[in-house]
């Protein structure tokens, strides 16, 4: 059989136009007047494109686009102008605030804490103490039944297996948060390896990203290695539950997590670290993460969309953190980055 | 008859503006590939030079990588690179060259022919078709392996590959420890996993490469041997292979290039630990792995001493292909012997 050529063609023509003038016509092209760019951080990634897709919906004229490409990637765009924000777990040095002729304002917009998920089978529960978990990661704490770890579980069936170490393997924020808390509440952690975004670590298999610790969790019995909570939440993975500074074992949640960030008081440019919370009912391992603006943007328009933002974030959007495994700001801080979203300009 | 034909007929003015104009194009393209190549070099080198003078030789051979302590060196991951692109080209080689005699050689379609022998189809114009058809598409099937991306392979080896051989692992370390080889026990990524997908990743290449090869020996010198009353198998290996040596050791050293580069898998499976060892079972680094984990987190100073890394990758690279060639005339002028 023989297709009739020209009317055949035609139909495809038509259709393909067609196709590109609807798309044209779709609300975020055609009369997005307003696009921003961003990059940066991945540890805040699933939150930050919920909130960047609700708002674009919301606000037809408004497409904002991020990439995560990593904290320092973000960091290294933000000070070459490639980017209208930026996004960072490290925050920012002050070295590289002064590099930035136009100013930074830094925005604490939601936090995480990190858990450690382990595979033992037959322990459902785990309690570590400080002493047990900095040791592991030190690499003196080799054993299942090593006394620092049964002391603590008492009537727990530990093997006597080799404890096998995961460790991320790329550079990241999550890594830095972690050996940030580690060295403050190990000496010989902070001598050595100390905080870093890839250290050199004394003990461990090394593997890439939240999916690959996970997976090597999951398929080697015996082991144990951090990751986020929020992957740790939709994985299903079990966490251990960590000794705080006033000596409690607290599970990972998003009200432990709160009461980590809650005693923290912001100063003026609102970097602040929490490597060891006091709070009594508080999960050790907690911090903020920044979103980087520029004080003076080129396009108040820009910079109209940006505080726009900034405050459905702090307002509507901290709704959504829970359900994604990241904590809502407590009410002082959310309060004082609101008041500091003015100076974009 | 006319006299003048479309081939004796001098080119016409747009026939002749259109060649000069097509080669001129060919050639302006190929020029441009070659600067191109340049400039990523140049750009390289240029910015790890500040890292060459600050670190110079003891980077190549020292163990340590401690960003804190400002410590950079990569023996383990030029010792890692090696070593698993050795052994992944030797498992490759070995399934690769039987996979192409396999399939150059007819023995697929003698198989299938002989099925179809029992069921008396061997000559229908259907059936008879299959022996051939079943050829093609296996090494269809196995060409599809280098399409497969990067990371599903990295994927598939974490949740696959390891627990898989895990016990096979714990087993040989527990009753064959002293063998240096398997001196380790395996705890999930390590040198093992990461050899086997290697092997599967550059199998393609060889495989492809060397049926093609073999199936460009002429038929003539397969029959001269049997007509000399050669087996098979003798035919195989004393005309046939070395016929097409050049061409499969082309494949090889191309397959031994894409293994120094591969990236991602390796960077999932190869548990990225600066540990120079024997052992297959041990977690090792390899310098594409630490370049892909360590780039997205790096500092301006950090990315002269990555830099100095992929320089060091680029010059292995380079004298692994030089080499290859060299390797390739030598072996292939022997193997072939004098040409008459």
């Amino acid at each position: 059989m023989r297709i009739p050529g020209w009317p055949f063609a035609a139909a495809v023509l038509v259709a393909t136009v067609g196709m590109i003038s609807c798309q044209r016509a779709g609300p975020s092209k055609e009369s997005a007047d307003v696009r921003l760019q961003g990059s940066g951080a991945s540890f805040p990634f699933p939150i930050y494109s919920k909130w960047f897709k609700v708002y674009s919906e919301a606000h037809q004229n408004v497409e904002i686009d991020y990439q995560s490409t990593g904290s320092g990637s973000g960091v290294k765009s933000f000070i070459d102008k490639t980017v209208d924000f930026a996004a960072s777990d490290k925050a920012m040095t002050p070295a590289e605030i002064g590099r930035v002729a136009a100013g930074v304002q830094l925005l604490p917009l939601t936090a995480g804490t990190i858990v450690l998920t382990y595979n033992v089978p037959g322990v459902k529960e785990l309690k570590l103490s400080r002493e047990a978990y900095a040791g592991i990661f030190l690499g003196k704490v080799k054993k299942w039944n090593d006394p620092a770890i049964v002391k603590t579980n008492p009537g727990v069936n530990l093997p006597g297996s080799v404890i096998n170490v995961v460790v991320r393997a790329d550079s990241s924020g999550t890594t830095f948060v972690f050996t940030q808390h580690l060295s403050a509440i190990s000496k010989e952690f902070a001598a050595s390896p100390g905080k870093n975004d890839m250290p050199a670590w004394p003990v461990g298999t090394r593997s890439k990203g939240n999916e690959g610790v996970t997976a090597s969790v999951q398929t080697t019995p015996g082991s144990i290695g951090y990751i986020e909570f929020g992957y740790a939440m939709s994985q299903k993975m079990p966490m251990a539950q960590l000794e705080n500074k006033s000596g409690q074992f607290i599970t990972a949640s998003t009200a432990s997590g709160q009461a980590a960030l809650a005693t923290v008081s912001l100063p003026e440019n609102l970097i602040a670290w929490v490597p060891d919370p006091t709070a009594k009912d508080a999960y050790p391992i907690a911090t903020f993460t920044w979103l980087l603006c520029y004080k003076k943007n080129p396009d108040p328009r820009k910079a109209e969309v940006l505080r726009d933002l900034a405050s459905y974030i702090l307002t509507d959007g901290q709704k959504e953190s829970e359900a994604l495994g990241y904590l809502p700001l407590p009410d002082a801080v959310a309060t004082k980055v609101k008041a500091a979203v003015q100076n974009i300009q | 008859m006319p006299t003048e034909t479309q081939i004796s007929k001098p080119p016409s003015r747009t026939q002749a503006i259109t060649d000069t104009a097509f080669r001129a194009l060919c050639q302006g393209f190929t020029w441009l590939v070659a600067v191109i190549a340049v400039i990523i070099v140049l750009k390289i080198v240029l910015a790890a030079l500040p890292a060459v003078r600050q670190y110079g030789l003891g980077f190549l051979s020292g163990q340590v990588w401690d960003p804190n302590k400002k410590l950079y060196s990569i023996l383990p991951e030029i010792w890692g690179t090696l070593y698993s692109s050795v052994l992944a080209l030797i498992f490759g080689t070995a399934f690769g060259v039987a996979a192409a005699l396999f399939l150059a050689e007819g023995f697929t379609a003698d198989a299938v022919f002989a099925l179809l022998k029992i069921v008396n189809l061997q000559f229908h114009p259907f059936w008879g078709k299959l022996p051939v058809q079943v050829e093609n598409l296996l090494s269809n099937l196995i060409e599809l392996l280098a399409a497969i991306p990067s990371v599903v392979y990295g994927l598939w080896g974490l949740f696959v590959i390891i627990p898989l051989v895990r016990p096979a692992c714990h087993w040989l370390h527990a009753d064959l420890g002293w063998i240096p080889l398997f001196g380790t026990d395996l705890s999930g990524p390590g040198m093992l996993p990461a050899v086997i997908v290697l092997s599967i990743m550059i199998l393609p290449t060889i495989t492809a490469i060397g049926r093609g090869a073999l199936l460009a020996v002429p038929t003539r010198l397969r029959m001269a041997a049997y007509g000399l009353g050669a087996t098979r198998w003798e035919a195989i290996f004393a005309v046939t292979l070395p016929t097409a040596s050049r061409g499969i050791f082309g494949g090889i050293v191309l397959a031994f290039g894409r293994a120094l580069g591969e990236t991602m898998a390796l960077a999932m499976l190869v548990g990225n630990a600066n540990v120079i060892s024997v052992s297959l079972f041990s977690p090792a680094n390899t310098l594409a792995a630490l370049l892909a984990n360590a780039f997205p987190e790096a500092s301006p100073k950090d990315v002269g001493v990555l830099m100095y890394a992929a320089t060091v990758l680029l010059v292995i690279t380079l004298l692994v292909n030089v080499a290859g060639a060299y390797i390739v005339q030598f072996t292939a002028s022997e193997l072939e012997g004098e040409k008459v």
